[in-house]
């Protein structure tokens, strides 16, 4: 044969010179990690202009190679393969060889990826999951918690002595001052904007219905039931989800106690003794805040104030109050504990149910005080 | 001929509050040797790696890793060190977001330029070495322990560093496995070259691939030396330990 031998550089760094000449593709110097890449990056632009439909890799130059130069050897073979030229490897040190044949893999090797689910039939998944797993797997641990809660409420032994004292602690009390904290400036910034609109109509002394209805009725438990969720519906959820994660939820189980009543019940417990205190301490300290603004703005004094308050306050605003914040305690530590259970993979999953369960424990809480202002208006 | 330090430890001191752990450990691991670290459970073996690792900072001693005095390197240069050194963790410590090729790709594709598909390639080869290719596309919370530790050693071989760390690779796996896992090894050495630093307490696992031999006794280096010496050694600790082996059938394994 007397083709035309071209002679091309495919790649000429450092460690690494490779010449295509002819049918022959020489190499000469290391073929690692760092000089594969070049190798592979520079020649992968040559495949199609290879001229012979046999072309010999001629390895006696090769000084040392490593898993990811035999494995770009195997991949240019390949690539070859896939332009119609056969390569075949020749010639090569003892331990050159050694190497390609410790890592060089013995048949053509695919990697097979799972199959992609079409747009209805993920959809359709998804639909199925939603309704069939995930509300099922939310109403199982609804009633399943709710019932413990009850079962257990006067049997303490199926609990660690002072969890519930421990747990009040970290749900409730620790977040006393933020939420007293934000119902003031709250309370006192509804008296403030409001002020400007009485005022014309000589209607001060309506400011008292106004900041004690708004507060007592929407604000205040809704502020506490809020700050909570953020703060404890988030902690609940890492908590659990983590202890998921780590095989404590399966070593609780096989130390003979149950993760709900043992995990979950106190906490419940917990938000449900601490919630109503939080939002009474939401409600005075939002009036509080009202108080000080009317008298500031409207010259309306403590005493007119509370004078004002004793006619238009009724018991049925504290028995309300009583109801939400029962309601929106069950809310948060079921949201919260529903997806610490949901995490499989691990931190990364940790994170994210933690954020979903906090958002979905806020806007169940909203929506549930909507039910309840129509109902108990 | 005097072979190349890749580790060198001298007088290491280590305590956790009050609790001294490590006290005046000193040995060497040599290019191109696979040196076992030895020793009792909460012997500090653990402890020593991570000090290898600069994970722990060093407070008294020097530790050496592939000529760098690791407390005197900049990150810059610790990071260029991390990049020779491959690393397997006693609780496997993939990370649990990522598919196992994902988790074994990871430093490939982070530190080399390839292809998406050659990258795949030598993902799967090395799931390969460790039997582990049909997991590809699995994620690490659906594997057992012993798949979940073979596919932490792909990941930790993944660069082919010239230097390996491995904590108890071998404790969990069936013999069959143990088998092929210590065959690895001994490839990695013979045909790479690669010097590794094994903590392990399979024994028949010492006898196939250990070269050297340090043994670790409640913080103290109590024998240090090649397989046949401390096959040989009458330190108390030490003989207990190879007791099994005074008897013959054993001894063969060694030959
Ligand atoms: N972060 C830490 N804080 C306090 N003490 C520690 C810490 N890490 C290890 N220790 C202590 O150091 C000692 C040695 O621990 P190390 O993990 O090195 O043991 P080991 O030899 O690896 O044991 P094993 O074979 O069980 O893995 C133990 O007594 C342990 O309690
Ligand atoms: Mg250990």
């Amino acid at each position: 044969m007397n083709s035309k031998r071209i002679n091309t550089d495919i790649c000429s760094g450092n460690d690494l010179v490779v010449r295509l000449e002819g049918d022959t593709l020489v190499m000469r110097g290391d073929l690692l990690l760092g000089e594969a890449s070049a190798f592979v990056n520079a020649f992968s632009r040559h495949f199609r202009s290879v001229p012979a439909h046999q072309l010999r890799i001629d390895l006696n130059g090769l000084k040392n190679i490593d898993s990811a130069g035999v494995m770009a050897l195997y991949y240019t073979k390949k690539k070859l393969k896939e332009n119609g030229v056969e390569a075949e490897l020749e010639g090569g040190s003892a331990s050159v060889l050694d190497k390609i044949r410790l890592f060089y893999p013995e048949e053509e090797m695919s990697v097979v990826l799972p199959r992609r689910q079409g747009f209805l039939e993920q959809t359709g998944a998804r639909v199925r999951e939603f309704f069939g797993l995930f509300m099922m797997e939310f109403l199982l641990l609804a009633s399943n918690l709710f019932y413990w809660g009850f079962a257990d409420l006067f049997r303490p032994s199926v609990r660690r002595r002072g969890d519930v004292v421990t747990q009040a602690t970290l749900i409730g009390v620790n977040a006393a001052g933020i939420v007293v904290f934000l119902s003031f400036v709250i309370g006192f910034v509804i008296a403030l904007h409001s002020a400007g609109q009485l005022r014309p109509f000589g209607a001060n002394i309506f400011i008292v219905d106004l900041v004690v209805f708004s507060i007592m009725s929407q604000m205040g438990p809704l502020l506490a039931a809020i700050l909570v969720a953020g703060r404890s519906g988030s902690a609940i959820a890492a908590e659990i989800g983590t202890m998921k994660v780590t095989a404590e939820l399966d070593a609780i189980q096989t130390m003979g106690l149950h993760p709900i009543r043992f995990l979950l019940v106190p906490k419940l417990y917990a938000c449900m003794l601490t919630m109503p205190f939080l939002i009474v301490f939401a409600n005075v300290a939002g009036i509080t805040g009202g108080a000080l603004a009317a008298n500031i703005y409207l010259d309306i004094t403590p005493e007119i104030f509370i004078n004002r308050m004793r006619d238009i306050m009724m018991m049925k605003d504290l028995y309300t109050a009583l109801v939400k914040s029962q309601v929106y305690a069950g809310i948060i530590v079921l949201t919260g504990s529903f997806y610490g259970l949901r995490v499989l993979r691990g931190a990364e999953d940790v994170g994210r149910m933690t954020t979903i369960a906090v958002v979905v424990s806020i806007t169940l809480v909203i929506l549930a005080d909507s039910v309840l202002g129509v109902i108990f208006y | 001929m005097e072979k190349e330090k890749v580790v060198e430890v001298q007088r290491l001191h280590a305590a956790f509050d009050d609790t001294v752990v490590l006290s005046d450990v000193s040995f060497s691991a040599y290019e191109g040797e696979i040196t076992v670290i030895l020793g009792g459970s909460g012997s500090g073996k653990t402890t020593i790696l991570k000090h290898l690792l600069a994970l722990y900072p060093v407070k008294r001693g020097n530790v050496f890793v592939l000529g760098n005095d690791i407390t005197r390197l900049r990150e810059t240069e610790l990071t260029e060190l991390y990049l020779k050194m491959g690393v397997f963790y006693q609780s496997g410590a993939l990370l649990n977001s990522l598919t196992v090729a994902e988790n074994v790709a990871l430093p490939l594709s982070q530190h080399a330029d390839l292809p998406k598909e050659l990258v795949e390639e030598i993902v799967y080869m090395k799931l390969g070495l460790v039997n582990m290719s049909h997991a590809f596309h699995l994620y690490p919370s659906q594997l057992s322990g012993g798949m979940l530790k073979r596919v932490a050693l792909a990941r930790a071989i993944v660069m082919d560093p010239p230097i390996l760390f491995c904590d108890e690779p071998g404790a969990g796996l069936d013999p069959v496995s143990l088998e092929s896992l210590d065959r690895l090894i001994l490839n990695l050495k013979n045909k790479l070259g690669m010097s590794i630093i094994l903590v392990t307490h399979e024994l028949t696992s010492i006898l196939r691939v250990a070269t050297r031999v340090v043994f670790l006794d409640q913080g103290v280096v109590v024998f240090e030396g090649t397989l046949e010496d401390a096959l040989d050694n009458d330190h108390p600790v030490v003989g207990e330990f190879f007791s099994v082996m005074k008897n013959e059938n054993m001894r063969k394994l060694l030959q």
